[in-house]
Protein backbone atom coordinates (compact mmCIF):
# COMPACT_ATOMS: atom_id res chain seq x y z
CA UNK A 1 0.00 0.00 0.00
CA UNK A 2 1.42 3.37 -0.94
CA UNK A 3 2.70 5.34 2.16
CA UNK A 4 0.54 8.86 0.93
CA UNK A 5 -3.12 9.63 1.32
CA UNK A 6 -3.60 12.95 -0.86
CA UNK A 7 -6.52 15.26 0.08
CA UNK A 8 -7.20 18.87 -1.02
CA UNK A 9 -6.99 21.45 1.70
CA UNK A 10 -9.01 24.87 1.69
CA UNK A 11 -8.95 27.84 3.61
CA UNK A 12 -11.32 30.94 4.23
CA UNK A 13 -12.52 33.28 6.21
CA UNK A 14 -9.02 35.15 6.43
CA UNK A 15 -7.36 32.02 7.34
CA UNK A 16 -5.87 31.84 4.10
CA UNK A 17 -3.64 34.49 5.26
CA UNK A 18 -2.04 32.15 7.48
CA UNK A 19 -1.35 30.09 4.53
CA UNK A 20 0.93 32.34 1.80
CA UNK A 21 -2.62 33.75 1.26
CA UNK A 22 -3.36 30.63 -1.14
CA UNK A 23 -7.04 29.23 -0.61
CA UNK A 24 -6.95 25.76 -2.40
CA UNK A 25 -3.79 23.19 -1.47
CA UNK A 26 -3.56 19.55 -2.56
CA UNK A 27 -1.14 17.69 0.14
CA UNK A 28 -0.09 14.47 0.22
CA UNK A 29 0.23 13.12 4.12
CA UNK A 30 1.35 10.14 5.11
CA UNK A 31 -0.98 7.48 5.63
CA UNK A 32 -0.27 6.62 8.88
CA UNK A 33 1.18 7.85 12.03
CA UNK A 34 3.34 6.59 14.66
CA UNK A 35 1.47 5.39 17.38
CA UNK A 36 3.57 6.91 20.15
CA UNK A 37 4.62 10.95 20.12
CA UNK A 38 7.71 10.53 20.15
CA UNK A 39 10.03 8.17 18.22
CA UNK A 40 11.18 5.34 19.53
CA UNK A 41 14.51 3.03 19.41
CA UNK A 42 11.85 0.52 17.29
CA UNK A 43 10.82 3.25 14.87
CA UNK A 44 14.08 2.74 12.84
CA UNK A 45 13.93 -1.38 12.10
CA UNK A 46 10.03 -1.03 11.08
CA UNK A 47 9.25 -0.09 6.97
CA UNK A 48 8.07 3.40 7.16
CA UNK A 49 4.23 2.07 5.44
CA UNK A 50 1.60 0.52 7.12
CA UNK A 51 2.80 1.10 10.71
CA UNK A 52 1.02 2.96 13.50
CA UNK A 53 -2.60 3.95 13.32
CA UNK A 54 -3.73 5.45 10.32
CA UNK A 55 -3.85 9.54 9.46
CA UNK A 56 -6.72 11.01 10.63
CA UNK A 57 -8.11 14.69 10.63
CA UNK A 58 -5.93 15.60 14.14
CA UNK A 59 -3.01 14.58 12.43
CA UNK A 60 -3.43 16.53 9.54
CA UNK A 61 -4.34 19.38 11.76
CA UNK A 62 -0.80 19.18 12.75
CA UNK A 63 0.77 18.16 9.68
CA UNK A 64 -0.62 21.88 8.34
CA UNK A 65 0.93 23.36 11.01
CA UNK A 66 4.20 22.09 10.71
CA UNK A 67 4.55 21.88 6.89
CA UNK A 68 2.37 24.72 5.08
CA UNK A 69 1.35 27.13 7.81
CA UNK A 70 3.78 30.59 7.19
CA UNK A 71 3.01 32.47 10.48
CA UNK A 72 1.00 32.84 13.53
CA UNK A 73 0.29 29.69 14.76
CA UNK A 74 -1.39 30.74 17.47
CA UNK A 75 -3.86 32.14 15.09
CA UNK A 76 -4.65 28.31 13.84
CA UNK A 77 -4.28 25.63 16.31
CA UNK A 78 -4.89 25.75 20.55
CA UNK A 79 -3.98 22.36 22.64
CA UNK A 80 -3.60 20.06 19.60
CA UNK A 81 -6.75 21.52 17.70
CA UNK A 82 -7.89 24.14 15.72
CA UNK A 83 -8.62 27.38 17.36
CA UNK A 84 -12.16 27.35 18.89
CA UNK A 85 -14.25 29.67 16.02
CA UNK A 86 -12.62 27.94 13.00
CA UNK A 87 -14.93 25.60 11.39
CA UNK A 88 -14.09 22.08 9.81
CA UNK A 89 -16.09 20.55 7.27
CA UNK A 90 -14.96 17.13 5.23
CA UNK A 91 -16.52 16.77 2.13
CA UNK A 92 -19.00 19.15 2.80
CA UNK A 93 -19.93 18.16 5.92
CA UNK A 94 -19.88 19.89 9.69
CA UNK A 95 -16.65 17.67 11.25
CA UNK A 96 -18.75 16.94 14.18
CA UNK A 97 -20.86 14.91 12.59
CA UNK A 98 -17.77 12.75 11.60
CA UNK A 99 -15.97 12.43 14.83
CA UNK A 100 -14.18 15.92 14.89
CA UNK A 101 -10.06 14.92 15.25
CA UNK A 102 -10.50 11.29 15.23
CA UNK A 103 -12.03 11.47 11.19
CA UNK A 104 -9.72 9.02 9.63
CA UNK A 105 -8.76 10.32 6.51
CA UNK A 106 -9.16 8.95 2.74
CA UNK A 107 -7.70 9.61 -0.38
CA UNK A 108 -9.11 12.58 -2.52
CA UNK A 109 -11.05 14.35 0.72
CA UNK A 110 -11.74 17.87 0.98
CA UNK A 111 -10.93 19.48 3.60
CA UNK A 112 -12.53 22.88 4.79
CA UNK A 113 -10.78 24.67 7.53
CA UNK A 114 -13.17 28.69 7.69
CA UNK A 115 -12.11 30.96 10.13
CA UNK A 116 -15.55 32.54 11.81
CA UNK A 117 -13.28 34.86 13.79
CA UNK A 118 -12.74 37.91 10.96
CA UNK A 119 -14.98 41.11 11.17
CA UNK A 120 -18.48 40.69 10.10
CA UNK B 1 -19.96 4.84 9.59
CA UNK B 2 -23.41 5.19 8.26
CA UNK B 3 -24.67 8.37 6.64
CA UNK B 4 -26.54 10.14 9.82
CA UNK B 5 -30.17 10.87 8.19
CA UNK B 6 -31.43 14.86 8.67
CA UNK B 7 -33.27 15.03 12.17
CA UNK B 8 -36.03 16.49 10.79
CA UNK B 9 -36.80 15.29 7.21
CA UNK B 10 -35.56 12.10 7.59
CA UNK B 11 -34.75 11.77 4.47
CA UNK B 12 -31.39 13.55 3.24
CA UNK B 13 -27.63 13.30 4.87
CA UNK B 14 -26.87 15.49 7.54
CA UNK B 15 -24.44 18.07 6.88
CA UNK B 16 -24.43 20.54 10.41
CA UNK B 17 -24.85 19.88 13.77
CA UNK B 18 -26.60 22.76 15.41
CA UNK B 19 -24.57 24.65 17.56
CA UNK B 20 -27.94 25.59 19.16
CA UNK B 21 -30.02 22.64 19.72
CA UNK B 22 -27.33 19.81 18.58
CA UNK B 23 -29.65 18.73 16.28
CA UNK B 24 -28.06 16.84 13.21
CA UNK B 25 -30.01 18.51 9.88
CA UNK B 26 -29.29 18.64 6.18
CA UNK B 27 -28.48 21.45 4.03
CA UNK B 28 -32.23 22.23 2.48
CA UNK B 29 -33.65 22.09 6.46
CA UNK B 30 -30.67 24.18 7.19
CA UNK B 31 -31.63 26.73 5.34
CA UNK B 32 -35.17 26.75 5.90
CA UNK B 33 -35.23 26.55 9.88
CA UNK B 34 -32.03 29.24 9.96
CA UNK B 35 -34.21 31.76 7.86
CA UNK B 36 -37.89 30.78 9.90
CA UNK B 37 -35.77 31.66 12.89
CA UNK B 38 -35.47 34.90 11.49
CA UNK B 39 -38.34 35.59 10.06
CA UNK B 40 -39.55 34.31 13.52
CA UNK B 41 -37.70 36.89 15.68
CA UNK B 42 -38.73 39.77 13.22
CA UNK B 43 -42.31 38.92 13.48
CA UNK B 44 -42.16 38.76 17.13
CA UNK B 45 -41.11 41.58 17.70
CA UNK B 46 -42.53 43.26 15.54
CA UNK B 47 -40.12 44.55 13.22
CA UNK B 48 -41.10 46.05 10.53
CA UNK B 49 -44.73 47.58 9.03
CA UNK B 50 -45.78 47.16 5.12
CA UNK B 51 -44.47 50.40 3.20
CA UNK B 52 -41.19 50.67 5.97
CA UNK B 53 -37.63 51.22 3.92
CA UNK B 54 -35.26 49.43 5.50
CA UNK B 55 -31.59 49.72 4.76
CA UNK B 56 -29.15 46.88 5.39
CA UNK B 57 -26.09 48.49 7.30
CA UNK B 58 -23.86 46.54 4.85
CA UNK B 59 -19.66 45.59 5.48
CA UNK B 60 -19.29 43.29 2.93
CA UNK B 61 -18.44 40.73 5.50
CA UNK B 62 -19.78 37.42 6.61
CA UNK B 63 -22.90 38.49 8.63
CA UNK B 64 -24.38 41.75 6.80
CA UNK B 65 -23.74 39.44 3.52
CA UNK B 66 -25.89 36.67 5.05
CA UNK B 67 -28.61 39.44 6.15
CA UNK B 68 -28.91 41.61 2.88
CA UNK B 69 -29.63 37.70 1.53
CA UNK B 70 -31.86 36.46 3.91
CA UNK B 71 -33.88 40.66 4.27
CA UNK B 72 -34.10 39.87 0.64
CA UNK B 73 -35.09 36.35 1.00
CA UNK B 74 -37.89 36.57 3.42
CA UNK B 75 -39.47 39.90 2.25
CA UNK B 76 -40.16 38.10 -0.86
CA UNK B 77 -41.36 35.01 0.88
CA UNK B 78 -43.30 36.41 3.34
CA UNK B 79 -44.18 39.16 1.70
CA UNK B 80 -42.99 41.64 4.05
CA UNK B 81 -43.28 44.77 1.67
CA UNK B 82 -40.25 46.30 2.76
CA UNK B 83 -38.10 48.53 -0.05
CA UNK B 84 -34.32 47.15 1.10
CA UNK B 85 -31.40 49.61 0.20
CA UNK B 86 -27.79 48.54 1.08
CA UNK B 87 -26.00 51.40 3.24
CA UNK B 88 -22.37 51.23 3.53
CA UNK B 89 -19.98 53.38 5.18
CA UNK B 90 -16.02 53.92 3.98
CA UNK B 91 -14.05 54.70 7.01
CA UNK B 92 -10.91 55.50 4.44
CA UNK B 93 -8.41 52.31 5.74
CA UNK B 94 -6.82 51.53 2.56
CA UNK B 95 -6.08 47.73 1.68
CA UNK B 96 -9.55 46.73 4.18
CA UNK B 97 -12.20 49.09 3.47
CA UNK B 98 -11.44 49.62 -0.14
CA UNK B 99 -11.94 45.81 -0.72
CA UNK B 100 -14.67 45.30 1.12
CA UNK B 101 -16.57 48.22 -0.67
CA UNK B 102 -15.86 46.28 -4.08
CA UNK B 103 -17.75 43.28 -2.14
CA UNK B 104 -20.64 45.27 -1.43
CA UNK B 105 -21.01 47.14 -4.82
CA UNK B 106 -20.99 42.96 -6.46
CA UNK B 107 -23.75 42.33 -3.53
CA UNK B 108 -25.99 45.26 -5.02
CA UNK B 109 -26.07 43.85 -8.27
CA UNK B 110 -26.10 40.51 -7.52
CA UNK B 111 -29.28 41.40 -4.79
CA UNK B 112 -30.63 44.13 -7.05
CA UNK B 113 -30.65 46.62 -4.15
CA UNK B 114 -29.60 50.41 -4.56
CA UNK B 115 -26.60 51.10 -2.75
CA UNK B 116 -25.69 54.39 -0.46
CA UNK B 117 -21.88 54.34 0.42
CA UNK B 118 -21.09 57.17 2.30
CA UNK B 119 -17.41 58.31 3.32
CA UNK B 120 -15.19 59.73 6.81
CA UNK B 121 -13.97 62.07 4.48
CA UNK B 122 -16.69 63.53 3.01
CA UNK B 123 -18.73 63.82 6.23
CA UNK B 124 -15.68 64.57 8.85
CA UNK B 125 -12.93 65.48 6.09
CA UNK B 126 -10.95 62.80 7.45
CA UNK B 127 -10.53 59.33 6.72
CA UNK B 128 -9.29 56.74 9.41
CA UNK B 129 -5.71 56.22 7.43
CA UNK B 130 -5.21 60.51 8.20
CA UNK B 131 -6.73 59.99 12.05
CA UNK B 132 -4.11 57.10 12.96
CA UNK B 133 -1.55 58.75 11.06
CA UNK B 134 -2.01 61.83 13.66
CA UNK B 135 -3.34 59.57 16.83
CA UNK B 136 -1.86 56.59 16.50
CA UNK B 137 -3.50 53.17 17.05
CA UNK B 138 -4.14 53.18 20.30
CA UNK B 139 -7.64 54.79 21.21
CA UNK B 140 -8.67 54.57 17.15
CA UNK B 141 -11.76 52.00 17.64
CA UNK B 142 -13.09 54.99 19.70
CA UNK B 143 -12.83 57.04 16.93
CA UNK B 144 -13.90 54.82 14.38
CA UNK B 145 -17.07 53.34 16.46
CA UNK B 146 -18.16 56.95 17.08
CA UNK B 147 -18.13 58.45 13.35
CA UNK B 148 -19.35 54.88 12.22
CA UNK B 149 -22.60 55.50 14.36
CA UNK B 150 -23.37 59.01 13.56
CA UNK B 151 -22.68 58.47 9.73
CA UNK B 152 -24.62 55.25 9.30
CA UNK B 153 -27.36 57.29 10.75
CA UNK B 154 -26.58 60.32 8.16
CA UNK B 155 -26.69 58.02 5.68
CA UNK B 156 -30.53 56.33 6.82
CA UNK B 157 -31.52 59.92 6.80
CA UNK B 158 -30.28 61.03 3.54
CA UNK B 159 -31.70 57.68 1.92
CA UNK B 160 -35.12 58.18 4.12
CA UNK B 161 -35.25 55.23 5.37
CA UNK B 162 -37.19 54.61 8.69
CA UNK B 163 -35.41 51.55 9.83
CA UNK B 164 -31.57 50.24 9.67
CA UNK B 165 -30.81 46.14 9.99
CA UNK B 166 -27.04 45.39 11.13
CA UNK B 167 -25.46 42.41 11.25
CA UNK B 168 -24.56 41.71 14.73
CA UNK B 169 -25.53 38.09 15.50
CA UNK B 170 -25.75 35.96 18.95
CA UNK B 171 -21.97 35.53 19.41
CA UNK B 172 -21.57 39.93 19.17
CA UNK B 173 -24.38 39.87 21.33
CA UNK B 174 -23.04 37.78 24.36
CA UNK B 175 -19.74 38.95 24.07
CA UNK B 176 -21.29 42.59 24.60
CA UNK B 177 -22.91 41.47 27.98
CA UNK B 178 -19.74 39.65 29.02
CA UNK B 179 -17.68 43.26 28.06
CA UNK B 180 -20.37 45.57 29.96
CA UNK B 181 -19.96 42.93 32.71
CA UNK B 182 -16.36 43.29 32.62
CA UNK B 183 -16.77 47.11 33.14
CA UNK B 184 -19.30 47.29 35.38
CA UNK B 185 -21.15 49.29 32.44
CA UNK B 186 -24.49 48.29 33.47
CA UNK B 187 -26.70 50.96 32.50
CA UNK B 188 -25.55 49.25 29.06
CA UNK B 189 -25.72 45.91 29.97
CA UNK B 190 -29.43 47.02 30.61
CA UNK B 191 -29.44 48.21 26.99
CA UNK B 192 -27.59 46.03 25.01
CA UNK B 193 -29.56 42.77 24.57
CA UNK B 194 -32.54 45.06 22.82
CA UNK B 195 -33.38 43.13 19.99
CA UNK B 196 -34.46 47.47 18.69
CA UNK B 197 -33.49 50.72 19.64
CA UNK B 198 -34.21 53.73 18.71
CA UNK B 199 -33.41 57.25 19.56
CA UNK B 200 -35.17 60.38 20.49
CA UNK B 201 -35.41 61.49 17.17
CA UNK B 202 -33.25 58.82 15.26
CA UNK B 203 -34.03 56.43 12.89
CA UNK B 204 -34.65 52.67 14.45
CA UNK B 205 -32.09 50.28 14.42
CA UNK B 206 -32.50 46.33 15.39
CA UNK B 207 -30.76 43.38 14.53
CA UNK B 208 -32.74 40.69 13.37
CA UNK B 209 -29.60 37.86 13.81
CA UNK B 210 -29.93 38.54 17.44
CA UNK B 211 -30.52 34.44 18.21
CA UNK B 212 -28.46 33.83 15.01
CA UNK B 213 -25.20 31.95 15.77
CA UNK B 214 -22.16 33.14 13.91
CA UNK B 215 -21.14 29.27 13.09
CA UNK B 216 -24.59 29.19 11.15
CA UNK B 217 -24.38 32.68 9.74
CA UNK B 218 -20.85 31.06 8.40
CA UNK B 219 -22.42 27.75 7.29
CA UNK B 220 -24.76 29.64 5.42
CA UNK B 221 -22.82 31.59 3.25
CA UNK B 222 -20.59 28.94 2.55
CA UNK B 223 -23.49 26.07 1.84
CA UNK B 224 -25.16 28.92 -0.29
CA UNK B 225 -21.81 30.06 -1.75
CA UNK B 226 -22.61 33.82 -0.79
CA UNK B 227 -19.81 36.13 -1.93
CA UNK B 228 -17.76 37.81 1.18
CA UNK B 229 -14.86 39.64 2.05
CA UNK B 230 -12.87 38.56 5.29
CA UNK B 231 -10.09 40.27 7.17
CA UNK B 232 -9.14 41.93 9.81
CA UNK B 233 -9.13 45.78 10.07
CA UNK B 234 -5.45 46.29 9.52
CA UNK B 235 -5.50 48.91 13.03
CA UNK B 236 -5.46 47.16 15.96
CA UNK B 237 -8.74 45.67 16.39
CA UNK B 238 -10.13 46.48 20.12
CA UNK B 239 -8.41 44.17 22.77
CA UNK B 240 -10.71 44.35 25.47
CA UNK B 241 -13.25 42.99 23.14
CA UNK B 242 -10.82 40.16 21.83
CA UNK B 243 -10.32 39.13 25.62
CA UNK B 244 -14.09 38.57 25.59
CA UNK B 245 -14.47 36.94 22.14
CA UNK B 246 -11.72 34.32 22.79
CA UNK B 247 -13.38 33.92 26.00
CA UNK B 248 -16.56 33.10 24.64
CA UNK B 249 -15.32 31.06 21.97
CA UNK B 250 -13.65 28.42 24.74
CA UNK B 251 -17.43 28.76 26.81
CA UNK B 252 -19.13 27.56 23.24
CA UNK B 253 -16.62 24.76 22.48
CA UNK B 254 -17.14 23.09 25.97
CA UNK B 255 -21.12 24.36 25.73
CA UNK B 256 -22.70 25.25 22.65
CA UNK B 257 -25.67 26.25 24.56
CA UNK B 258 -23.83 29.27 26.31
CA UNK B 259 -24.72 32.11 23.75
CA UNK B 260 -27.71 31.75 23.98
CA UNK B 261 -27.51 31.38 27.82
CA UNK B 262 -25.63 34.84 27.96
CA UNK B 263 -27.31 36.66 26.08
CA UNK B 264 -30.60 35.45 28.41
CA UNK B 265 -29.14 36.36 31.90
CA UNK B 266 -28.59 39.94 30.13
CA UNK B 267 -31.94 39.88 28.77
CA UNK B 268 -32.94 39.06 32.63
CA UNK B 269 -31.05 41.17 34.24
CA UNK B 270 -32.94 44.20 36.14
CA UNK B 271 -31.59 47.06 36.00
CA UNK B 272 -32.26 49.46 39.26
CA UNK B 273 -33.58 52.54 38.39
CA UNK B 274 -31.09 54.90 40.14
CA UNK B 275 -28.83 53.08 37.75
CA UNK B 276 -31.26 54.11 34.83
CA UNK B 277 -31.00 57.61 36.11
CA UNK B 278 -27.78 58.15 36.00
CA UNK B 279 -27.79 58.24 32.66
CA UNK B 280 -27.77 62.05 31.27
CA UNK B 281 -31.01 62.55 29.23
CA UNK B 282 -30.99 62.87 25.12
CA UNK B 283 -30.44 66.38 23.96
CA UNK B 284 -29.07 67.56 20.30
CA UNK B 285 -25.65 68.86 19.75
CA UNK B 286 -25.77 72.52 19.55
CA UNK B 287 -23.50 72.24 16.46
CA UNK B 288 -24.43 69.58 14.38
CA UNK B 289 -28.00 68.53 15.59
CA UNK B 290 -27.44 65.10 15.82
CA UNK B 291 -28.93 63.46 19.42
CA UNK B 292 -26.06 63.75 22.52
CA UNK B 293 -25.91 63.61 25.90
CA UNK B 294 -23.65 66.72 26.29
CA UNK B 295 -24.08 69.76 24.71
CA UNK B 296 -21.41 68.40 21.86
CA UNK B 297 -21.92 64.97 20.67
CA UNK B 298 -19.03 63.10 20.33
CA UNK B 299 -18.46 63.18 16.99
CA UNK B 300 -18.13 66.65 16.75
CA UNK B 301 -16.10 66.64 20.14
CA UNK B 302 -13.66 63.92 18.53
CA UNK B 303 -13.55 66.20 15.12
CA UNK B 304 -12.80 69.01 17.38
CA UNK B 305 -10.06 67.37 19.02
CA UNK B 306 -8.56 66.59 15.60
CA UNK B 307 -8.87 69.63 13.96
CA UNK B 308 -6.94 71.63 17.14
CA UNK B 309 -4.28 68.89 16.98
CA UNK B 310 -5.41 67.58 20.41
CA UNK B 311 -7.05 64.20 19.63
CA UNK B 312 -7.28 62.69 22.87
CA UNK B 313 -9.67 65.62 23.91
CA UNK B 314 -12.99 63.08 23.80
CA UNK B 315 -10.76 60.25 25.02
CA UNK B 316 -10.49 61.32 28.46
CA UNK B 317 -11.67 63.56 31.01
CA UNK B 318 -8.45 65.21 31.48
CA UNK B 319 -7.51 66.34 27.76
CA UNK B 320 -11.05 67.20 27.33
CA UNK B 321 -10.47 70.13 30.08
CA UNK B 322 -7.45 70.60 28.64
CA UNK B 323 -8.95 71.61 25.31
CA UNK B 324 -11.59 73.42 26.75
CA UNK B 325 -8.62 75.76 28.60
CA UNK B 326 -7.24 76.24 25.38
CA UNK B 327 -10.24 78.77 24.72
CA UNK B 328 -13.48 77.82 22.20
CA UNK B 329 -13.00 76.53 19.26
CA UNK B 330 -11.62 78.98 16.61
CA UNK B 331 -14.55 79.89 14.25
CA UNK B 332 -13.69 78.47 10.85
CA UNK B 333 -12.89 74.77 12.88
CA UNK B 334 -14.32 72.36 10.39
CA UNK B 335 -17.48 70.56 11.67
CA UNK B 336 -19.82 68.38 10.75
CA UNK B 337 -23.14 69.17 8.41
CA UNK B 338 -25.93 70.10 10.47
CA UNK B 339 -28.24 66.62 10.84
CA UNK B 340 -31.50 67.06 9.33
CA UNK B 341 -34.03 63.78 10.16
CA UNK B 342 -35.92 62.86 7.46
CA UNK B 343 -39.64 62.63 8.05
CA UNK B 344 -40.62 60.07 5.98
CA UNK B 345 -44.61 60.00 5.38
CA UNK B 346 -45.91 57.65 7.78
CA UNK B 347 -47.77 54.29 6.33
CA UNK B 348 -51.10 54.22 5.92
CA UNK B 349 -51.79 50.56 7.21
CA UNK B 350 -49.58 51.07 10.15
CA UNK B 351 -49.46 47.72 11.30
CA UNK B 352 -46.64 45.52 12.25
CA UNK B 353 -45.60 42.59 9.92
Amino acid sequence: MSGLVSVKVEFSGGLELLFDNQRSHRVSVPSHVSTSGKKTLNNNEGTDAGEGRPADLAHLILWLRDNLLKEREELFVENGTVRPGILVLVNDTDWELEGEGDYQLRDGDDIVFISTLHGG
Amino acid sequence: MPPRLCALCNEARAILKRPKTGQQICKECFFWVFETEVHNTITEAELFKPGDRVAIGASGGKDSTVLAHVMKTLNERYQYGLELFLLSIDEGITGYRDDSLETVKRNQQQYDMPLKILSYNELYGWTMDAIVSQIGKKNNCTFCGVFRRQALDRGAASLHVDHIVTGHNADDIAETVLMNIMRGDIARLGRCTLICTQGEDTIKRSKPFKYAYEKEIVMYAYFKKLDYFSTECIYSPDAYRGHARVFLKDLEAARPSAIIDIIHSGETFEVKEEVKATQKTQQTCKRCGYMSSNELCKACTLLEGLERGMAAAAVTERARKKLDAEGPAPENLRTIPFYQQAHPPTNAAGLPI
